[in-house]
């Protein structure tokens, strides 16, 4: 029942829109910027409510996918899931950009089954077989959301960064670890490998528990999906976008939600 | 009479007697501190674009690690590393050094170095950096010449001291 629990509230927070007060997923890595033999970095996976603290739940690592700089995958080592949060570490073995990520790919479904509201999630394949036929009152949609950070060890590399062509994704134009107080950096937001234009991107720094205010940066997409930031100061940043359009692949499903959050550290001058 | 010989005189200091140098004097401070290492130091030249021109040293620990000897934390060196330390590969010869102790150091840098051979000549800006572990991080500028004659210094406040840079054609 607590794991049930737990797991509606992840997926309320995950496919909340902007608007609501919507609990944060994240990644946080322990640095951004690495050298030497084999470097290794700890990841903090978590939603929560301020940035960035354990104060809810831990995220769902099932389908996290950690890219290596020649774009091959490696598997996350010593994970481990407790209350507030799940840790794991990878090791560098190569020099280059690492891109790490949550997936979240499912489908809702509600309707109503001996006169009480049933409530599901699951794949898309798993859709046509779990959820019976003609159930009562079918409500469906589909949601699709990304978890990501960036970590390199040495010098860059964009072999990891580029985008899979779904769902809402970030392309970097500025390199993701190379980002420094006072520097503009620009990014392009994707639906579906091609650039979405007017999506909201709302950027929160960390340490949100020693200030009054969030103190978030909204910026828009122009036309070619791009956006730029100027960052204000130092600090590890947690940059979201959402969006919902009616590209589904379950037919019953009228609505389709995207999701995007990346995790990103920007030092100072 | 006088006049002449003068003339002549400065002649001859006008001939390429000497190759081009840069002679600097770099203090590191001493730091009462509970836990003190020695900062690593990169010395490098910027050209207007801010971006390096030329890695003149970089003094980091050398000791044989199985993380890598110190380079582990060459990024801690934060603006070296993204300007140039991060694409280099390290050791390089007549560049790298192991970290240098509390003190005043004279440092010569001529065109026979060998990122300064191919330098053109013109408006630079020296850059010195330095971080120390379980300590702070300061970064000095100090625009000069390269193949000409210039005179500049910094104070540093933290991590480094007084820093003076005479440049010679």
């Amino acid at each position: 029942m607590k794991q049930t629990l737990k797991f509606a509230a992840l997926a309320l927070a995950l496919s909340l829109p902007l608007a609501a007060q919507a609990h944060k997923a994240w990644l946080q890595p322990s640095q951004t910027v690495l050298a030497g033999n084999n470097p290794w970095v700890t990841v903090d996976a978590a939603v929560s409510n301020d940035l960035f603290y354990f104060n809810h739940v831990p995220l769902k690592t099932d389908n996290l996918a950690i890219t290596a700089p020649d774009g091959s995958q490696v598997a996350a080592q010593n994970s481990a899931t407790g209350k507030y949060r799940t840790v794991f570490d990878v090791e560098l073995k190569q020099t280059g950009t690492y891109k790490i990520g949550v997936l979240n790919d499912y489908v809702v479904g509600q309707w109503d089954e001996d006169g009480k509201p049933k409530r599901w999630r699951g794949t898309a394949a798993a859709f046509a077989t779990e959820v019976p036929k003609g159930a009562k009152n079918l409500q469906v949609s589909q949601s699709i959301s990304r978890v990501e950070t960036f970590v390199t060890n040495g010098s860059p590399n964009d072999t990891a960064l580029k985008p899979s062509g779904k769902g809402l994704e970030l392309v970097p134009v500025t390199h993701p670890n190379d980002l420094f107080a006072g520097d503009e950096a620009k990014f392009r937001m994707q639906v579906d490998g091609k650039p979405a234009a007017g999506i909201d991107v709302e950027i929160v720094r960390g340490n949100t528990r020693y200030r009054n205010a969030q103190d978030e940066i909204k910026v828009k997409t122009d036309a070619k999906g791009e956006f730029t930031v100027t960052w204000p100061e130092a600090g590890m940043y947690w940059l979201e976008a959402t969006s919902e359009d009616k590209k589904t692949t379950v037919p019953q499903a009228k609505q389709r939600r995207i999701g995007y959050v990346a995790t990103l550290e920007v030092l100072p001058q | 009479m006088r006049v002449q010989l003068t003339i002549a005189l400065s002649g001859l200091l006008a001939l390429p007697a000497y190759s081009a140098e840069i002679n600097l004097n770099l203090q590191i401070p001493q730091l009462n501190v509970a836990e003190y290492h020695r900062p690593y130091v990169a010395i490098w030249v910027e050209g207007p674009d801010q971006k390096a021109a030329a890695n003149l040293a970089v003094w980091y620990q050398q000791k044989a690690t199985n993380e890598g000897a110190g380079t582990k934390w060459l990024p801690d060196l934060r603006q070296w590393w993204r300007r140039s330390g991060r694409t280099l590969k390290v050791p390089v010869d007549g560049v790298t050094g192991p970290t240098r102790p509390v003190g005043k150091h004279a440092l010569q840098f001529t065109d026979r170095h060998p990122e300064l051979a191919s330098l053109p000549a013109g408006d630079y800006t020296l850059v010195v950096e330095a971080a120390r572990e379980v300590g702070g991080r300061e970064l000095l500028k100090i625009p000069f010449k390269w193949r000409g004659a210039s005179d500049g210094s910094a104070q540093g406040s933290s991590e480094l001291g007084l820093v003076t840079l005479a440049s010679k054609p």
